[in-house]
């Protein structure tokens, strides 16, 4: 367990977060945008628990942290989703680039 | 180099390559399933973190609840077997410069950060009672009140998603006509 350092967790979870800003970048449909910033808020829950487990032991506050933002999370996905098949139905569509009434 | 070295070697490539395909995918449902599989990876480097009780919240909340959620409305909104627009190349390849420059920008800083103070002299052990406990106690390092406020917050998204999704009342003109027909 001690052979793996602090520093090996935090690569995997930052190689994730920015894995998310590419899907954000790149999709240009809200549902797999959605998905991206899942991912994303899933690298910063890792960075929570690594940093609880090895720097401060005797304390639980990040783990407490991570269920918060879990929480959050759900709700965020349930609205976001609510609102993707609001437009849905008034769009026909649910790409990022047909939705342009408040553009300018 | 032990087994628990090279699980954790295995989980994070699990988590990262389903990562990877989740974003790059071009089925929008094979896009779904790949992040089905990352955010299971998450899950089991909790379990290898030791962390029971939050692997156990991520598999029931993430796996059991959004990626279903996601999935549902995938079906409602989408041609699932047809294959989305790929973004043009350009865009392609700034984006993962970008992200790229991203990760070895932060990685060199975590190399070469020198300040985590291995603290150690406690055993780390989260067991549920000592979770529930400090969740609810209202002392100096209690999470009483938080608690409460994504409770209400939890409320509201509830109601806020009904209002939203739910489809617009017919005018009393028309229901007066359906009733009629009835």
């Amino acid at each position: 367990m001690q052979e793996i350092p602090l520093s090996q967790i935090l690569f995997v979870s930052t190689a994730l977060f920015f894995i998310g800003m590419y899907g954000l970048f790149t999709r240009r449909n809200l549902i797999t945008m959605l998905m991206s910033i899942e991912l994303m808020l899933n690298s910063v829950n890792i960075n929570f628990v690594a940093f609880n487990k090895y720097l401060f032991p005797d304390n639980l506050d990040g783990l407490f942290f991570t269920l918060f933002i879990i929480t959050i999370a759900a709700a965020e996905a349930a609205v976001a989703i609510a609102i993707i098949i609001n437009l849905y139905r008034s769009h026909h569509s649910i790409d990022v680039e047909d939705a342009t009434e408040m553009k300018y | 180099m032990n087994i628990s070295s090279i699980l954790f070697y295995a989980i994070s490539a699990l988590i990262l390559g389903a990562g990877i395909l989740a974003v790059t995918s071009v089925k929008i449902f094979r896009a779904a399933i790949w992040l089905l599989f990352s955010l299971v990876g998450i899950a089991a480097l909790y379990f290898w973190m030791q962390v029971e009780f939050i692997a156990a919240i991520q598999i029931v909340v993430y796996v059991g609840g959004i990626v279903v959620l996601i999935i549902f409305s995938i079906f409602l909104t989408q041609n699932s077997g047809k294959e989305m627009n790929s973004p043009a190349l350009s865009k392609k390849i700034f984006s993962a410069l970008a992200a790229l420059f991203g990760t070895a920008f932060v990685h060199n800083l975590i190399v070469h950060y020198e300040g985590f103070a291995f603290n150690s002299a406690k055993p780390f052990n989260p067991n549920v009672a000592e979770i529930g406990t400090q969740m609810l106690s209202t002392t100096s390092h209690g999470f009483i009140l938080p608690f409460e406020v994504v409770s209400m917050l939890l409320l509201a998204a509830m109601v806020g998603c009904i209002v939203i999704a739910m489809r617009p009342a017919i005018s009393t003109s028309e229901s007066n006509t359906l009733n009629n027909k009835d």
